[in-house]
């Protein structure tokens, strides 16, 4: 296999990366960490409906506002709808703008979120990650934000406080970046990450300043000294060249991720690898891959099983569109099994596997010695996926590394009652 | 073995009805003698907008895997009769998956026909018609425009008529005996025998016809078409071609839309008091500024819709007109600049036809009026 013309990544472990740079360190959760990268990013304008648990960012927002600490257009909605209807328009006349929601709300939105993707209006919004509503179900799954993976939502998915911080900066440069363009979603887990407080280095506003260029729409942007028309009817005579355009704009992306990362190293000492992280993959015989706050427990699991003399390592996806395919390939070359968590679900999908699953089998079916997969789910609706739980299913993983009897064709539900 | 098509052009929303219509009854018919038959529509703009030229086509095929062969391609592109079902659209039409004006007779098979409801003669249709590459022949049933709306159709057995037309002038596809046998009014049978038996067909050579090159563009690619769906502005005002002063809007050069214009505004610049109404409330601002302050409809960007009309103050200053009394786009102030008198004999002679189509309707009973004052 010929790998693709395009940039690789410096490899950077985030655990060793973390010297104390200049800026405060605060206790806050992932929420406040958010807004306070929304404050330092000097967002023009902001819309705000509330919904657990993306509604604590609006709450820290307005705090901010109300201490005199940050000045912004801030709007409260009436609905999600309009929520991202605003900050839309908002972005077609060159305001950067923030937007948020969870669950179900966001797919209340779901008519705007298509149409800034296809518009390429570069809108950061924070999903906090809530399950579809079994009425009134608000813990963590991934399939609110995973439904606009189609669409031209570049994803990014965190672990920790400090992470959603740096990423939500990142995620502007990158959206705004006229070579992309394209809206960025930032995801945390609802609970583990929006309520959870940690120490947080919170940069100052130079160091933003250095890293984030202001939002330049050029000769895109809306406004009376430049005529120009956004959005006329397109019907099959030109939709067709739209999406095409848009297919570009996301795989330029991944070089300007690139850039963007290096570019937070050097200035913030702090950042790690674009697009996954690796844990002590160097000499892993087996692999398990998953998004967001599961870190935890599979670290933990990790470690444990090595104690036990097991060579297992851990991939966690940080950006799930675009899809690290060249990362994902490079980081599960050398093992013999990879186990994927998912938190989220895609019910009739190929092996009945999660939406993560099929994409990782997808992108690692053209290598020579591709690893076995095996496909669980695991935490949905925000139960706890235990050290237990890891341990169980890198038995499993270990088992189809040795040609045990595992079913790699099947996905296993971890976690379940029977 | 054969397949065999029927394109029917015609007006939306004033006559989509009727285009249905005839495409079921060929459908029927075919079914009758043991055919396939389908019927789809397609569309540049909502089928439902006022004058849009709209069309719908009827397939007949002896098998499925003929039917589906003939249905594999977006568009029939040569058909054994074409029908206008309003003889303005003999002017060429802006249509789907087609950029820039199409000659009514674009997709008819050599030696098909073109059968066009109308008062008018063939000559007079022929010299509207673009010329054709290739030899046809012009059939047409003696009738006004058949207009109804989006509630209301109007039953003036045209659709028969022009079922009955068809199948003599394309007796192949479907017989006048299986036509009759899928119509359950008398009255109406007598109306499709009668078109039948009337039908007038003449055959059209290649040298023939409007000489004119109809409008086209090439549609760019996606590395050249700007990102983000951004369409930009034509910048600046013109001068009235050919004088100092006066303002035309720069407008889209490569979709004009008056083909979906039946009637016209004709304008009387010796009552005009220059109140600029007409000026404001056109929806396409088909108006240009004449160096000496008057509103010259252009006749590139006029839709038809009336409007103008409609909010004149002025007691017949505009006043819409037939499109069929027009062979051209011409400029109504150059024509009134040049010659007063002519024009003045020239307007009188254009609003003395009363208008033959409607735009619509706007108040309740409006219908049963048109109904009561219809001569046909």
């Amino acid at each position: 296999m010929t790998p693709p013309k395009t940039a690789t990544a410096k490899k950077v472990d985030i655990a060793t990366a973390r010297a104390p740079r200049a800026g405060s360190e605060e206790l806050i959760s992932g929420s406040e960490a958010v807004a306070h990268a929304v404050r330092l990013a000097d967002v023009d304008v902001i819309t705000a409906y509330p919904i657990r648990p993306y509604d604590t960012v609006m709450q820290y927002v307005s705090q901010l506002i109300a201490n005199g600490e940050f000045d912004c257009e801030y709007i409260v909605a009436e609905s999600e709808h309009s929520q991202f209807e605003i900050v839309k328009h908002a972005s077609a006349v060159g305001a950067r703008v923030f937007c948020g929601s969870s669950g179900v709300g966001w797919l209340y939105a779901f008519e705007a979120l298509a149409v800034t993707a296809g518009l390429r209006l570069p809108m950061v919004a924070m999903v906090g990650n809530r399950a579809l509503d079994d009425p009134g179900a608000f813990g963590v799954e991934h399939n609110d934000a995973l439904a606009v993976r189609d669409l031209g939502w570049m994803l990014a998915w965190v672990a920790t406080a400090q992470e959603a911080l740096d990423t939500a900066l990142i995620a502007y440069r990158v959206a705004e970046d006229k070579r992309v363009f394209l809206p960025c979603a930032i995801s945390c887990d609802g609970a583990f990450l929006t309520h959870s407080q940690s120490i947080v280095n919170v940069p100052t506003q130079d160091m933003v300043n250095s890293f984030l260029p202001p939002y330049d729409r050029a000769e895109k942007q809306l406004h009376p000294d430049n005529p120009i028309t956004i959005a006329p009817q397109a019907n099959e005579d030109w939709v067709m060249e739209i999406r095409r355009q848009s297919d570009m704009a996301a795989r330029r992306a991944r070089d300007v991720i690139i850039e963007a990362y290096d570019d937070f190293n050097a200035q913030f000492g702090r950042g790690g690898e674009p697009f996954i992280e690796r844990y002590m993959m160097e000499d892993a015989e087996v692999a398990l891959v998953g998004m967001g706050t599961l870190a935890m427990p599979v670290k933990v699991a990790v470690r444990k099983m090595r104690e036990r003399g097991k060579k297992v390592g851990f991939v966690r996806v940080r950006w799930f569109r675009p899809f690290p395919t060249i990362e994902l390939q490079d980081a599960l070359s050398g093992v013999q099994a990879v186990g994927v968590i998912d938190r989220d679900y895609s019910f009739g999908a190929s092996f009945f596997g999660g939406v993560l699953a099929n994409e990782l089998r997808c992108a690692l079916y053209p290598m020579a010695n591709r690893p076995a997969i095996v496909s669980f789910i695991a935490g949905l609706g925000g139960r706890e996926v235990s050290t237990d739980n890891v341990i169980d299913i890198t038995s499993k993983v270990l088992d189809a590394a040795n040609g045990g009897d595992i079913d790699d064709q099947d996905t296993h539900w971890i976690g379940v009652r029977e | 073995m054969s397949t065999g098509s029927v394109e029917v052009v015609y007006r939306g929303i004033f006559q989509k009805t009727l285009a249905k219509n005839i495409c079921r009854g060929i459908v029927f018919a075919a079914k009758n003698e043991g055919k396939i038959g389908i019927a789809f529509g397609r569309y540049s703009d909502s089928p439902e907008r006022n004058g849009i030229p709209a069309k719908q086509f009827a397939v007949v095929a002896d098998t499925e895997e003929e039917m589906e062969e003939h249905l594999s391609r977006y568009e029939p592109d040569n058909n054994d009769v074409t029908i206008a079902a309003d003889d303005t659209l003999c002017k060429g039409v802006e249509s789907w998956a087609w950029y820039g004006l199409q000659p009514i007779n674009k997709l008819l098979t050599e030696g098909g026909t073109l059968l066009v409801a109308s008062t008018r003669s063939a000559d007079k249709l022929i010299g509207e018609i673009h010329r054709k590459g290739k030899p046809y022949n012009l059939a047409t049933v003696k009738g006004t425009a058949s207009f109804s709306g989006l509630w209301v159709y109007k039953d003036d057995h045209t659709d028969v008529r022009l079922l009955g037309a068809l199948a003599k002038v394309a007796p192949h596809l479907v017989s006048l005996d299986s036509i009759v046998a899928t119509i359950s009014d008398p009255l109406k049978v007598t109306s499709a025998k009668k078109a039948y038996d009337l039908v007038e067909s003449v055959s059209v050579n290649t040298d023939q016809g409007n000489d004119e090159v109809p409008f086209e563009f090439e549609m760019p690619g996606w590395t050249k078409m700007e990102e983000g769906l951004v369409i930009r502005g034509m910048a600046g005002q013109q001068e009235v071609p050919g004088r100092d002063g006066g303002y035309v809007p720069t407008r889209n050069p490569t979709f004009k839309k008056f083909s979906t214009r039946t009637m016209r505004p004709v304008v009387n610049f010796d009552t005009c008091t220059q109140c600029k109404i007409c000026w404001l409330q056109c929806p396409d601002s088909c108006f240009d500024i004449t160096p000496d302050g008057f509103y010259d409809a252009n006749m590139e960007a006029c839709c038809g819709c009336g409007v103008c009309e409609a909010v004149c103050p002025v007691s017949q200053c505009i006043t819409m007109v037939n499109e069929e009394a027009f062979t051209d786009n011409a400029g109504q102030w150059e024509m009134w600049t040049k010659d007063k008198e002519s024009y003045s004999g020239w307007l009188s002679e254009k609003i003395s036809q009363p208008p033959a189509r409607t735009h619509g309707f706007h108040h309740l009973g409006q219908y049963a009026e048109e109904i009561a004052n219809d001569p046909s």
